[in-house]
C-alpha cells in the first residue's frame, strides 16, 4: 500500500503506545489483537524506532497482514489486518 | 515388490514421527545469572517480547540473579549467621541490582534509571510484573537459594514460581529452541 492509501485507511482499532519504549508497542499490539475480528484493521501508534521493523517482523510470525507504515512527525502509524 | 514399498513406507513415517518429537518447540529458555541491573533488564525485556511473539518462556534464575526475586517487604527466618550475612550483603530485590558497568558508587545506576524514566523504559520491577500476567515461566534454582542462605517465605508474588536443579533447566532448554544465558 502507498503511504497516501494508509494515510485514509479507517482503522477498526487504534493502539496508541507512544507513552512506552520498547517492548511496550509490541507487547501493546499484541495485547490488542484479542480485541478484534478476523479479517478487521488495527493501527498501533509507536514513537519507538525499532517498532517499525518488529511489527513486520510479529505479523509474519504470528500471520497477520503487515499492511505498512505512515510517518508522521513525532511518531509513526502502523497498519495490520487480523488474520 | 508392492510389500517392499509399504514396509520402507511404513519405515519412513516411523522416523518422520521421531523426528517430528524431538523438533524444538517454539520456545526460548533464558538463564539468568548475572543479577546485574542492565543484563537483566535485556532478560526480561527478551521475555517479555517473546510472550508478544507467542513463543513460550522459561527462565531459570541461578547464582546472583536469584536475589533479583527476593521480595524486600520479606524476611527469611531461621537464618544461621553466613545467611545473615549474605542476605545482608546481597540485593534485596529488583530494584536494588546494580549496572555492570559504570556504576560509579551507585551514580551511574541512578542516572540509568532517570534516563529509562525519560525514555518511558519499563522498570525492571513492571517487566516483572508484565512477564507474570503474560505466562513467563520462573524457575529458581533451589540451590543457589540454598547456598545464599534464601528462604522461600521472602521471594516475591511471582504466580506459580518453581524451584528446581540443573535437570529441569536442562529439560526446558532441550526442548527449546533459542537458548540464552545472561
Amino acid at each position: 500500500m502507498t503511504t497516501e492509501e494508509l494515510k485514509n485507511i479507517k482503522a477498526d482499532f487504534v493502539v496508541d503506545a507512544r507513552g512506552t519504549a520498547c517492548p511496550g508497542p509490541l507487547l501493546a499490539a499484541k495485547k490488542a489483537i484479542g480485541e478484534i475480528e478476523s479479517g478487521e484493521i488495527m493501527e498501533i501508534l509507536s514513537a519507538d524506532e525499532g517498532t517499525k521493523h518488529d511489527i513486520p517482523r510479529w505479523c509474519d510470525k504470528v500471520g497477520h497482514e503487515y499492511l505498512g507504515f505512515a510517518d508522521l512527525d513525532s511518531y509513526t502509524r502502523l497498519f495490520l489486518k487480523k488474520a | 515388490m508392492p510389500n517392499e514399498i509399504e514396509a520402507q513406507v511404513a519405515e519412513l513415517e516411523k522416523k518422520i514421527k521421531l523426528l517430528q518429537k524431538n523438533q524444538p518447540k517454539d520456545q526460548i529458555s533464558i538463564i539468568a545469572f548475572s543479577g546485574d541491573l542492565d543484563k537483566m533488564l535485556a532478560a526480561m525485556i527478551i521475555a517479555t517480547g517473546a510472550r508478544a511473539m507467542d513463543t513460550e518462556v522459561k527462565m531459570f534464575f541461578t547464582f546472583w540473579a536469584t536475589a533479583m526475586l527476593r521480595d524486600p517487604k520479606k524476611t527469611g527466618k531461621g537464618k544461621d549467621l553466613m545467611s545473615k550475612m549474605f542476605g545482608f550483603m546481597l540485593p534485596k530485590g529488583s530494584s536494588k541490582l546494580k549496572l555492570s558497568k559504570m556504576n560509579m558508587c551507585g551514580m551511574g545506576t541512578s542516572m540509568l534509571k532517570v534516563l529509562m524514566k525519560k525514555k518511558r523504559v519499563s522498570s525492571l520491577e513492571e517487566l516483572l510484573a508484565i512477564a507474570g500476567e503474560l505466562g513467563v515461566e520462573i524457575n529458581v534454582c533451589e540451590m543457589s537459594m540454598d547456598l545464599m542462605g534464601f528462604k522461600r517465605e521472602e521471594m516475591l508474588d511471582y504466580p506459580n514460581l518453581k524451584y528446581v536443579g540443573v535437570g529441569s533447566y536442562l529439560a526446558d532448554a532441550d526442548e527449546s529452541r533459542i537458548q540464552l544465558f545472561i
